[in-house]
């Protein structure tokens, strides 16, 4: 198949139109501006709608009024500009309005700076915005995966009616790499909407709210909004192992992290050590029942991420004391060397 | 003109759903909802009117209106508008938003749809408190006015002035038509359903951004009868707030 080189921002572009996105809004922040310079060229030349709205807060509400009508649309940031959308996003799942919100991070707190950065997980997978609600997070690694989950972000937002996050950084969204094209044409079924705003014509009028004033209603909806949630978690964890079912210590990173993880594997292999690696793809779901197998075969732990540990909660969650889960982080916007975590495991094992 | 005699029946619009309001005695909203809902009927659009129901006293209007309706945050109508107007050009879109969702908490949102001109029609319902939330003061709280958060009266020292809304958004060139109006007598409700007819045939002739500010009464937060309340409007309000066209450009 022909491969183009592409910055991951862009591929994250083209993953969206061809996932049929009929609609982008977007405000001004790095290291995403590409997304928005790229959809302010290519959504017109597609008679598709791009407008960069005056507020995050505006760009998400723009977000919600499309989804409302049932077409397809995203909105993209970095972590300060996602956490002004947090306010739109918990109302998208209380109305269970699909959309897909990319978060090209940076690093925090505060405006931080604008390298790339993991510290937005917690964010991302326990809530964010107000109330008892999950996003289904997906975390790429290259720019083709950034394609990719573009396109595969839409069809998951649709198929449950939930806004999907693209936890990415702006390590994956500024990196250039060949990408395979799969089509640009939307290959995503369409699934019968029986809720869209589209007028009453011939049917009885719609609505769509979060408010559920009635006595009982809110903890109904929030029963069925838990069932969906069972249902995600079921269906849709995704993962990939690297030489897990031979070693006896296990990496587990995500995102940018994990491709550092995999110059650690050649120097262990090099050296004759047992190091494998977990990389969740699906942050949440997080790949729970997974990691816990695993914790029962090996004999340790190691995570990393560039923040001061954040996905480590979840995984000695997972692991449940069986084994050492130890930690290694790089905060604000800092990258490691492969070299450095290598020493690092090294000590531990 | 209908008479009784020639067989005029006071009917429901059937953009009214024949559900019981629970809005206040004396409150303004129910006027207000039923002369959108004529207008509506008036341009047979009911079948292709999407509205955006605020967060206030007005956030049921789900349960009021026969089309579509959809909830926005507190202040982003206009946003959620300008999202189902730039995918569904075809279809009337319409926000109605109170003085706190529209001048105070979506200030941003307002200026910034109004400033593109996007071709929505904006009602905007000023009653000078929040009244959802038991009669807070709003950005349009005249000066004196006592409120639950501004016991001795607006102090503009420490509260600042009534924004007045149609005079600021009117220096945008985007904007196209913007009338001040009220429903506290049978003389000014015709007058508000002149304006909000103009709004939407606006929309419907994509002519660009209308909006229609009302004055309407809210007895129970104001601590008035009704009656009083309608009064207030004409004597107090009305002098702040002058009703008129403001801009019509369309």
């Amino acid at each position: 198949m022909k491969k183009i080189l592409l910055q991951g921002n862009i591929a994250l572009c083209e993953g969206a139109i061809a996932a049929g996105c009929d609609a982008y809004f977007g405000y001004p922040i790095t290291p995403q501006n590409e997304v928005s310079t790229h959809m302010s060229r290519r959504m017109p030349e597609l008679k598709r709608v791009f407008l960069q709205a005056e507020s995050e807060l505006a760009a998400i509400n723009m977000v919600l009024g499309v989804s409302a009508t049932g077409k397809r649309a995203m909105t993209s940031s970095s972590s300060p500009g996602i956490s002004l959308k947090q306010e739109g996003i918990s109302y998208l799942a209380g109305c269970e309005l699909p959309c897909v919100i990319a978060n090209v991070t940076r690093g925090g707190p505060g405006l931080g700076n604008i390298s790339g950065s993991q510290a937005d997980y917690f964010q991302s997978t326990k809530g964010g915005g107000h109330g008892d609600y999950r996003l289904i997070v997906l975390a790429p690694s290259s720019p083709q995966e950034m394609y990719d989950f573009a396109y595969k972000a839409f069809a998951l937002a649709e198929k449950y009616r939930n806004p999907v996050l693209i936890l990415s950084d702006g390590y994956v969204g500024q990196m250039m790499e060949p990408i395979k094209i799969s089509n640009f044409k939307s290959q995503i079924s369409n699934i019968k909407k029986d809720w869209i705003l589209d007028g009453c014509a011939g049917r009885e009028p719609r609505k769509i709210r979060s408010l559920l004033m009635a006595d009982g209603e809110l903890e109904a909806h929030n029963w069925k909004l838990n069932k969906k949630y069972e249902t995600i978690k079921k269906n849709e964890v995704k993962y990939e192992t690297y030489n897990v079912e031979k070693a006896d210590t296990v990496i587990v990173a995500f995102g940018i992290s994990s491709r550092v993880c995999t110059t650690v594997l050649q120097l262990a292999k090099k050296d004759k050590k047992k190091i494998g690696m977990f990389r969740p793809i699906t942050l949440w779901p997080f790949p729970e029942k997974e990691l816990s197998a695993i914790s029962k075969k090996v004999k340790r732990m190691v995570v990393v991420e560039m923040n001061l540990g954040q996905m480590v909660e979840d995984v000695r969650l997972a692991a449940n004391g069986r084994i050492p889960v130890d930690f290694i982080g790089r905060p604000g916007g800092a990258i490691f060397t492969a070299e450095e975590i290598y020493e690092f495991i090294k000590k531990r094992i | 003109m209908n008479s009784l005699k020639n067989g005029f029946k006071y009917s429901r619009p059937e953009s009214l759903k024949p559900s019981r309001h629970l809005y206040c005695a004396g409150c303004g909203h129910g006027i207000i909802h039923r002369l959108i809902a004529e207008v509506i009927d008036e341009f047979g659009v009911r079948e292709k009117t999407i509205g955006i129901a605020p967060v206030g006293c007005a956030v049921f209007a789900y349960d009021y209106f026969n089309f579509d309706v959809t909830e926005a945050p507190h202040g982003r109508p206009p946003a959620v508008a300008t999202g189902i107007k730039r995918v569904s050009p075809d279809k009337i879109v319409f926000t109605y938003q109170g003085d706190g969702d529209l001048a105070a908490i979506g200030t941003g949102e307002i200026i910034h749809a109004a400033n593109r001109g996007e071709n929505i029609t904006v009602i905007f319902v000023n009653n000078a408190n929040y009244g959802m939330t038991g009669g807070q003061m709003a950005p349009t709280t005249i000066i004196g006015q006592k409120t639950l958060t501004t016991p001795n009266g607006r102090n503009p020292h420490n509260e600042g002035y009534p924004i007045k809304v149609c005079e600021l958004l009117s220096v945008l060139s985007g904007t196209k038509y913007l009338a001040r109006t009220a429903v506290n007598k049978p003389a000014h409700v015709t007058q508000a359903k002149a304006a909000i007819r103009k709004a939407f045939q606006n929309q419907i002739e994509n002519k660009g951004f209308s909006l229609v500010e009302i004055l309407s009464m809210c007895p129970v937060d104001w601590q008035m009868t009704p009656h009083d309340a309608c009064n207030w409007v004409e004597n107090v309000l009305m002098k702040e707030f002058p009703l008129g066209v403001v801009k019509d450009i369309s």
